[in-house]
């Protein structure tokens, strides 16, 4: 049972992005949502990597015994240089939209209403 | 001629580099960067004819990284091409060159122009990354290259308000699709410890999680794609953006349906003939919920684009309910997979794919010509433009009777095989689809007669045709719209027929990396 | 090289535009049988507006959101759906993509 909490913790991260994404108004706090869906993302992905009694992957100086997988370790770093990337781009356009419409409400940023 | 491997590899390895070497060429002079991309483009559009030419005639190409042969454990990255990849990368590459040979003129006035271009260079090579890959997390990471790139370029007018909200809200949904499809590509890597899609294809078998992961994916490329109801964001940033942004960001949307496709056929290939419960196979289950949501694409977008005043919105509209052409043509090949007319509706939607990009392209240059000459994009106020614009005019003419699916233009030649094969799985699909056509025809004669015909107003009565680079590009879309008009066939057995031969027949793209192990 | 083969017909481009060319060559010859009573530039080819007092031609250009006035008021239940599903609010765009994923879940996973 103890090693489903890392699933149970990806499960809680992913459902909290989206509730902050659906039902918060503030754009940052929108913002956060996105983030906190990559980092529940980013936790599956290590923790698919682990094997039972495992250590870190490393050659030099280690103790032996089994290691845990690196190819997970090297996606999950690719997806979080791309996760900065994301986020800056998105702090940028918010700082951008407080200076047209001088207000963070999602629901009064509008204008290309259909 | 044999064509060396490492040609697949260059297709994107040039535009990156000309992505980098661009800040520097533009220090020089403005004329010299222009030339300078346009020679970039060009070469690449020479290097995928060359490859397609190749591809065509011999079979699929791979190209590895890092290592001349494959060995097992297969942990290298993979190109793989076969025809229905180098189909994507042909629309792709022309219709960059295209935007590009149009911005010369049109964003002459504005600053900044050297970020442009460099961002024009990373939504190709993040692009025709796309297409080509042959890897699933390889995907995730050029689809959010084109993302952010896109992202930056919808937002590049920062002075007008609309653009900025159009670019945040694409950022938003964009990156939530894409963390959605690295969840789905997790939970494959988790289960089979294999990233490549031949190697997937090979081992899948139908569990509970490999059913949770094709509904994400599914669904979360779908959405990049612009299936109604998650295609709201499409007209904000289509509307907002400057045209030949537009054009280039119809191919990125392209690029996420090319995604669906691959998904589907290749990579859940051998799971698509399972039965579940009351004895339907998968791929009619996939199938009919594919064709429901095509024909609410295309109904919803024909309708909302009736109500609009804006020009640009109302192309984009127009180019929602394109799309539903194009995923009722492969919905309805999912659903009557093996059988004969099957065949021909997945050919319609494929070849749509083709033919609605131009169409769309065209429309969209036309706005743009529009927005140059006269600083103006809503309807209510445009009036009496024929007078002036002569060629503008003939352009939008071809691009209407195109788009609504007249005889004897190109849009024609591939609804005619839409409508005739979803009419053997159930008329009243085939009904509705040539209902909304003529719907489509009534939507742009109302943008003809508001903004091309009527009185002349003196606030348009010293209005000049648009520069000669504008009138170029929408020529060359134009003339290439006619040829694939009077020349349907070789079209479609040359370049569309070995595509969806290439979907429906997916074990040589397996077995070019299984079967010699 | 012309023509395209679907299952249950063949659609040729050169074909339709010869007899395109032939319909319009036939209605030529019959309409040049007819009687020919037509003089230009006299009072016979201005349009003729009956009832409301005539305005200069820029006043009475139909604007293009008036253009369907008819359609779009007989199907007013279904615009008003649709305007009222077309928020603009970048919530309901993430709302819509969780509820058919929703659907689509139940479908087929369960």
């Amino acid at each position: 049972m103890i090693y489903n909490i890392p699933y149970i913790a990806v499960a809680a991260l992913i459902l909290l992005g989206l509730y902050a994404l659906i039902f918060k108004r503030n754009l940052i706090k929108m913002v956060i949502g996105i983030t906190l869906i990559e980092s529940g993302v980013n936790l599956f992905l290590i923790t698919l990597g682990y094997r039972k009694d495992s250590i870190a992957p490393i050659y030099t100086s280690s103790p032996g015994g089994t290691m845990a997988f690196p190819v997970p370790q090297a996606l999950t770093l690719t997806s979080i240089v791309i996760g900065v990337a994301v986020l800056a781009l998105m702090l940028s356009l918010v700082v951008h939209i407080y200076r047209h419409y001088a207000t963070l409400d999602v629901s009064k940023i509008r204008r290309l209403k259909e | 001629m044999n064509i060396p491997d490492y040609t697949i590899a260059m297709v994107v390895a040039i535009p990156l580099l000309g992505a980098f070497l661009t800040p520097l060429v533009s220090k020089i002079n403005d004329k010299i960067r222009n030339i300078f991309v346009i020679l970039v483009l060009a070469l690449n559009a020479g290097l995928v004819f060359l490859l397609a030419s190749e591809i065509l005639t011999k079979g699929i190409k791979t190209y590895i990284f890092g290592a001349k042969d494959l060995t097992f454990p297969i942990v290298r990255i993979l190109f793989e091409v076969d025809a229905m990849s180098i189909f994507m990368a042909i629309i792709s590459s022309i219709l960059v060159l295209i935007a590009v040979i149009y911005s010369w003129a049109f964003m002459k006035e504005n600053t900044g122009l050297d970020k442009y271009y460099t961002l024009i260079l990373l939504l190709t090579a993040g692009m025709l990354g796309m297409v080509l890959t042959g890897d699933m997390f390889n995907f995730f990471v050029f689809l959010e290259i084109s993302s952010i790139a896109s992202c930056a370029l919808i937002a590049f007018w920062t002075d007008v308000g609309e653009s900025v909200e159009a670019g945040f809200k694409y950022i938003v949904i964009s990156s939530m699709g894409a963390l959605f499809v690295l969840f789905a590509v997790a939970l494959l890597y988790g289960q089979y410890n294999a990233l490549n899609i031949a190697l997937l294809s090979n081992l899948i078998q139908y569990t509970f999680l490999d059913k949770i992961a094709l509904v994400l994916l599914i669904i979360a490329l779908a959405m990049k794609a612009g299936i109604v109801p998650m295609h709201m964001w499409l007209p904000d940033s289509y509307g907002s953006a400057p045209s030949s942004v537009t054009v280039i960001l119809v191919s990125a949307t392209l690029a996420s349906l090319y995604g669906v496709l691959r998904v589907i056929f290749t990579l859940y290939g051998n799971a698509l003939s399972t039965l579940i419960r009351f004895d339907i196979s998968v791929n009619v289950l996939i199938g009919w919920f594919i064709v429901a949501l095509a024909v609410i694409s295309i109904i919803i977008g024909v309708t909302m684009a009736l109500i609009q005043s804006d020009f640009n919105r109302l192309i984009a509209y127009g180019a929602v309910a394109e799309i539903g052409y194009m995923f009722l043509g492969i919905g309805a090949g999912i659903v009557a997979l093996g059988t004969a007319y099957g065949k021909i509706a997945l050919n319609g939607g494929i070849f749509h794919i083709m033919n609605d990009a131009l169409d769309v392209a065209l429309l969209f240059l036309v706005a743009g010509s529009i927005y140059y000459a006269t600083r103006e994009t809503s309807l209510d106020k445009l009036c009496g433009l024929a007078r002036n614009m002569k060629y503008t005019t003939v352009f939008f003419i071809i691009g209407l009777l195109a788009i609504a699916g007249m005889p004897p233009l190109n849009g024609f030649a591939s609804k005619i095989l839409i409508y005739e094969s979803t009419f053997q799985i159930n008329p009243i699909l085939a009904i509705v689809a040539i209902l909304c056509s003529i719907l489509l025809l009534a939507v742009f004669v109302k943008v003809f007669f508001s903004a091309f015909m009527g009185p002349k107003i003196s606030k348009y009565s010293d209005v000049k045709e648009v520069p000669k680079s504008m009138l170029i590009s929408m020529g060359i879309i134009a003339s290439i719209i006619v040829f694939i008009g009077l020349f349907p066939d070789i079209i479609i057995s040359n370049i569309v027929e070995p595509a969806s031969n290439a979907l429906i027949g997916y074990s040589e793209y397996v077995s070019q990396v299984v079967g010699g192990l | 090289m012309f023509t395209i083969e679907t299952g249950s017909g063949f659609w040729n481009p050169i074909i339709w535009a010869i007899s395109i060319a032939i319909a319009f060559l036939l209605i030529y010859v019959i309409r040049s049988i007819g009687k020919k009573e037509y003089k230009k530039d006299t009072e016979q080819v201005k349009s003729f507006l009956s009832g409301n007092p005539e305005y200069e031609k820029e006043k009475m250009h139909v604007k293009a959101s008036n253009l369907y006035w008819g359609f779009t008021t007989s199907l007013k239940g279904l615009y008003n759906l649709l305007r009222k599903m077309h928020t603009g609010n970048t919530s309901d765009y993430v709302l819509w993509f969780v509820i058919i994923l929703a659907i689509f879940f139940l479908i087929e996973v369960i």
